[in-house]
């Protein structure tokens, strides 16, 4: 198959490896080096897709990242991913790819009727229509609108792709590896700074791949990959290709994504698909270059119609020619740089130019080639639906209002230029206060705000020589800021042709008569009557004229339109541009896949997974786990076929009879040692602890400042100045902060220290009638009876040679202990414990039965204590010093907090015995109240009793002090239940605490 | 991101702080009278603002101490950090 839009032997690709690759479903065939644009358009394929309201056809407008139209669908190693530019996927054997926005197919498109209803569809079409009736919208508007538009189709399938993320810092970090990036990353690196020098091209060396000049008697391209390869050489340099710096940020930190996989067919192993890198630098240079900018004419979307400088580029890098009778349209010298190439490769072009005498080397040497010029002259539309076939053309006077007889010359393709516009995207994004250069009809970047610098092109330089003359010495001055040393780089000579001025000049008058479509948006279709529209309606900044039209609101974020329509609000509202200012510019400056910006934290990887050094037997015993914050817990052991309920009523019951093990290794647990430590827990706490002798444990409370309690657990003193606090563990890492906060901020002078233990310790529960005999066994050397380690006393014991500390505290209500052991013992203990426990019918338990017997007990716990209870609505009120001050003890006054119908803690029992209440039920008086029905209160947490076979909630419920007793419903619209209910005291089980104290 | 210098550990990626809000609130001595009024500036009221702030910061994944930064909540330029019982000048 022969490519007849190919050249013999110009370009950069490979043409001794030839790719096949599929386009809506057909083949064909491209080499190395092509993106699947160039290979496309080799093919002679220049419709790949439809526009976005009119669906009207589209094909290449540019040769970048700057490409409005080309978004495809991609399919590689089966997997898919949509909005692809065409223009930046390079191509690789058997790579497939779809048209988007197109519907049956990209030539036969039935939403192109839009086209010809198109003023039925101008400018805030969607804001007006379909705001009325609003009862459409979820039914009619939105499912028609979400079918009419839309760009790609995301994958649903779970991506195999691999990303990651790398931390990376360096003195320069240079943007764009066109001349101004290279020679200031030359003269920096020879400086010794740490240089990056980032491309998102695959090739390095920007515009001097395709502009014919002369650096050092060398061809520019030469030149450029000369200077890389001596910057690879170098150890403080990483040149990275592919790598686009999309967002710039606070404190001179920029983001960057490496496509390391996307060129080939397959991410090979252990490699993964994009990088992203943040990276902190000391100084930014942005040589970002610029975008060439569009002239707006009727019908300028046709396919066909591009930039010229992408015309040059696909037929420079790729020896591809777009059009074998291609017309060039031009205000600038530009146009004809492009003219002259294709002249050369024996096409011959006409040459439209605005102006009316311009004069240069550049246009000397066109002439001299024998090109044909006009000069005052436009296109004034383009024809042909599919592909341009033909260009109406006209005079144009000297105002630039009135176009002479129109005329029509054949053509098969359109190459614009509308001069050049610098992308200033990531100078103004690090906050550089842009300005208006008069002389080339465009933003530049301002004053710094941060270390940024901004060179050549992107700074409205246009001349090479006096390009690499300022990034030389902006790369040496300012490593040599940084290195302090000094070393001189000579400067090579440059020849280029100078060229003359371009025209102010970017929109073809409509002629008489004629009602073309001249677009300023290509992706979003905005055209310059949208903008018109706009402006008659009212709108004036230039944010709401974006909002209400959409320009350069599309993917390509209006590279190509921006100006132009600038120019056009400017002109309609008799201002200067500058007047009217531009939109803000925002990362990121061309979309990222959402892959590389999660990277690695997908899955299980999105937190970190902390697991107890008992794990392994519990997962040896059948525990299905639970999340508990970042813990992985046990919920409960299953046996055979056993279900969550009948698992957890099970262990329950058995440590109600018999005694159970619950690993308790999560909660939080801080050291607290110094003179003050005590003093530190009396204003902590808001129950006293200065009286604390040493080996006892006491249950405290802690509030925040506003009265809410933060947490609560037992602190043990170990000994005179040494205290070992537990926390939830939800708040371990809070609590640790706010002791902290306390310690260096507001008390410096409390000579204490505090340090998390968490992971140092292994903590086993064990509760239960038995769970004495049981610790005796376990520590035949200690006195632990009721007398020898009373409720709340603590000792230090010997288990089996391993060092164990051993808390009488209870969470279950129960006679219970907790021991401690170093972490690395953890398992050890509990294996001894499973294996002395056998004889007492020991049984594990987990998180479910832990709570079924706290609920039952009325002990409060996170589900109460959920940050918006103070001390009474918990029952706590008896822990609250009215002695001592505490942290948050002075909010205990507000009047909300001493109202007399205060919520508080109560019991909830269903009246049938039977019917489980919903955790979140609301608590109301009246089930057939009309909506919405005042709510008492809320189901905090609810269990089934094992001590009374029937279900039992807890509740946060208003007055609860007077509502013992009282017959309510719990409602759950959720779930759909109505449940009666009758309100009891939240000791539901062991009223007076006797079972702890036995 | 944010560049923090840490006066214990030097610049440091904002990653590595948590926020600790208004560094000028003092808190009222323990066992003082005080009105309402006080204690409501103290706990909730706030200015809100714009240009040079004192804040709080902790060195959570560092050093863990409590550092006061002079940020400029507008542009967040950061002027100066101080060490938790350093004066601030």
């Amino acid at each position: 198959m022969s490519q007849d839009f190919r050249l013999d032997s110009v370009g950069l690709i490979n043409r001794d490896k030839k790719l096949s690759f599929k386009f809506n479903g057909k083949k064909y065939f491209g080499y190395e080096g092509d993106t699947l644009a160039s290979a496309l358009l080799a093919n002679g394929v220049h419709l790949v897709g439809r526009s976005f309201k009119y669906h009207r056809p589209r094909g290449f407008f540019g040769a970048g990242v700057d490409e409005p139209y080309a978004i495809v669908q991609l399919y590689r190693n089966n997997e898919t991913e949509p909005n692809i530019k065409a223009t930046e996927q390079e191509l690789f054997e058997g790579l497939e790819a779809k048209s988007v926005n197109c519907w049956p197919s990209v030539n036969f498109d039935i939403g192109a009727i839009n086209n010809f209803l198109k003023i039925f569809l101008p400018a805030g079409f969607y804001y007006k229509t379909f705001m009325w009736p609003k009862s459409f919208w979820y039914r009619i508007y939105e499912p028609f609108i979400r079918k009419a538009a839309g760009l790609g189709v995301a994958s649903t399938k779970h991506d195999k792709e691999r990303y990651e993320h790398k931390y990376e810092y360096c003195d320069l970090l240079i943007a764009g590896s066109g001349p101004s990036g290279l020679s200031s990353a030359y003269a920096a690196a020879k400086n010794g700074a740490k240089v990056i020098l980032a491309e998102d091209k695959p090739r390095f060396g920007g515009s001097l791949l395709t502009d014919e000049v002369n650096i050092g008697n060398q061809s520019g391209k030469d030149w450029a990959e000369g200077i890389i390869a001596e910057l690879k050489t170098m150890p403080n340099v990483v040149v990275k290709n592919r790598s686009q710096i999309f967002g710039y940020y606070d404190h001179n930190m920029l983001v960057m994504s490496e496509k390391v996989s996307d060129h080939l067919p397959k991410t090979k192993k252990y490699h993964p698909n994009k990088r992203l890198w943040y990276i902190r630098a000391k100084e930014v240079l942005i040589s970002s270059g610029s975008i060439e900018r569009p002239i707006v004419f009727g019908n300028n979307d046709t396919p066909g119609v591009m930039l010229s400088s992408a015309a040059k580029e696909y037929l420079k890098v790729y020896g591809v020619l777009v059009g074998k009778n291609p017309l060039i349209f031009t205000n600038n010298d530009s146009g004809y740089e492009t003219a002259i190439e294709f002249q050369k490769h024996g096409v011959q072009p006409t040459v439209l130019d605005s102006r009316k005498n311009p004069e240069s080397e550049i246009i000397d040497e066109a002439k001299s080639l024998g090109i044909n010029i006009k000069n005052s002259y436009v296109v004034v539309a383009a024809q042909g639906y599919k592909k341009v076939k033909s260009a109406d053309v006209a005079s144009i006077s000297d105002d630039k209002k009135q176009l002479g007889k129109i005329e029509n010359i054949k053509c098969d393709c359109i190459c614009v230029s509308g001069f050049w516009t610098p992308s200033i995207h990531l100078a103004s994004q690090s906050g550089n206060k842009t300005k208006f250069k008069e002389e080339i009809d465009a933003f530049v970047p301002g004053t710094s705000k941060q270390q940024e610098t901004t060179l050549g092109a992107a700074n409205g330089v246009f001349s090479l020589e006096e390009t690499l003359k300022t990034s030389f010495e902006k790369g040496r001055e300012l490593s040599k800021k940084i290195t302090d040393n000094d070393n001189e780089v000579s400067i090579p000579n440059v020849v280029e042709k100078k060229s003359s001025k371009h025209d102010k000049f970017w929109c073809v008058p409509l002629p008489a008569g004629k009602n073309y479509k001249r677009f300023l948006d290509f992706q979003n279709d905005v055209a310059v009557s949208d903008i018109e529209i706009a402006l008659r309606e009212g709108y004036r900044s230039i944010e709401h004229v974006k909002r209400y039209t959409t320009l350069g609101m599309a993917t390509d974020q209006g590279k190509t339109s921006n100006l132009n329509g600038l120019q056009l609000v400017s002109e309609i509202e008799n201002k200067v541009v500058p007047a009217v200012g531009h939109t803000t510019f925002r990362p990121p400056y061309t979309p990222i896949s959402i892959g590389a910006i999660v990277g690695r934290e997908v899955g299980k990887h999105s937190k970190p997974t902390r697991k107890s050094p008992m794990h392994s037997w519990h997962e040896k015993n059948n525990a299905v786990f639970v999340d508990a914050g970042v813990w992985l817990r046990p919920r409960y052991y299953k046996r055979g076929n056993e279900n969550l309920f009948d698992g957890s009523k099970r262990e329950a019951k058995n440590v109600r009879k018999n005694v159970g093990v619950c690993d308790v290794t999560t909660l939080g647990k801080i050291d607290i040692k110094g003179p003050d430590a005590a003093e530190l827990l009396n204003r902590v706490y808001t129950n006293a602890w200065l009286k604390l002798p040493v080996g006892k444990a006491r249950y405290g409370v802690m509030l925040r400042e506003d009265g809410i309690v933060m947490d609560d657990g037992t602190t043990t003193r170990i000994s005179e100045n040494h205290y070992h606090m537990t926390t939830t563990t939800a708040q371990a890492a809070n609590v640790l902060s706010h002791l902290e906060y306390y310690l260096q901020l507001v008390w410096p002078e409390l000579n204490v220290n505090v340090v998390s233990t968490t992971e140092q310790w292994a903590g086993a529960a064990i509760a239960g009638p038995k769970s004495r005999d049981l610790l005796q066994k376990l520590f035949p050397n200690s006195d632990v009876s009721n007398e020898g380690l009373p409720f709340m006393g603590y000792m230090e014991g010997d288990l089996s040679g391993v060092e164990a500390r051993i808390f009488r505290i209870s969470f279950s209500g129960e006679l219970a202990y907790e021991v401690n052991v170093e972490s690395d013992y953890g398992n050890f203990m509990w294996e001894k414990i499973m294996e002395v426990g056998k004889e007492f019918n020991i049984q594990p338990y987990g998180t479910e039965a832990l709570s079924t017997l706290r609920i039952e007990m009325g002990h409060v716990a996170g589900s109460e204590l959920d940050g918006r209870t103070i001390p009474y609505d918990n029952a706590l009120e008896g822990l609250v010093s009215k002695k001592k001050d505490f942290i948050g003890k002075r909010s205990l006054q507000r009047s909300a907090f001493t109202a007399e119908d205060r919520q508080r803690v109560v019991g909830v029992v269903p009246l049938d015995k039977q019917t489980s209440i919903p955790e979140g039920s609301h608590l109301v008086k009246d089930d057939k109240a009309p909506l919405p029905n005042p709510k008492l209160g809320h189901i905090s947490a609810s269990c089934w009793s094992v001590e009374y076979d029937n279900p039992f909630s807890l509740a946060i419920l208003k007055d609860g002090k007077n509502m013992i007793g009282q017959k309510l419903f719990a409602m759950s619209p959720l779930k759909n239940k109505i449940i009666p209910v009758e309100i009891v005291s939240s000791h539901y089980v062991d009223p007076k605490g006797e079972r702890v104290r036995s | 991101m944010l560049y923090i210098k840490c006066p214990h550990c030097g610049m440091r990626p904002q990653i590595e702080f948590s926020y600790g809000g208004d560094a000028s609130v003092k808190r009222p001595e323990l066992n003082k009278e005080i009105s309402d009024q006080e204690w409501d500036d103290f706990v909730y009221n706030r200015k809100s603002l714009r240009g040079k702030h004192l804040e709080l910061w902790q060195h959570l994944s560092g050093c863990r101490q409590w550092i006061k930064v002079e940020r400029d909540t507008a542009t967040h330029e950061i002027f100066k950090t101080f060490k938790a019982n350093e004066e601030v000048a």
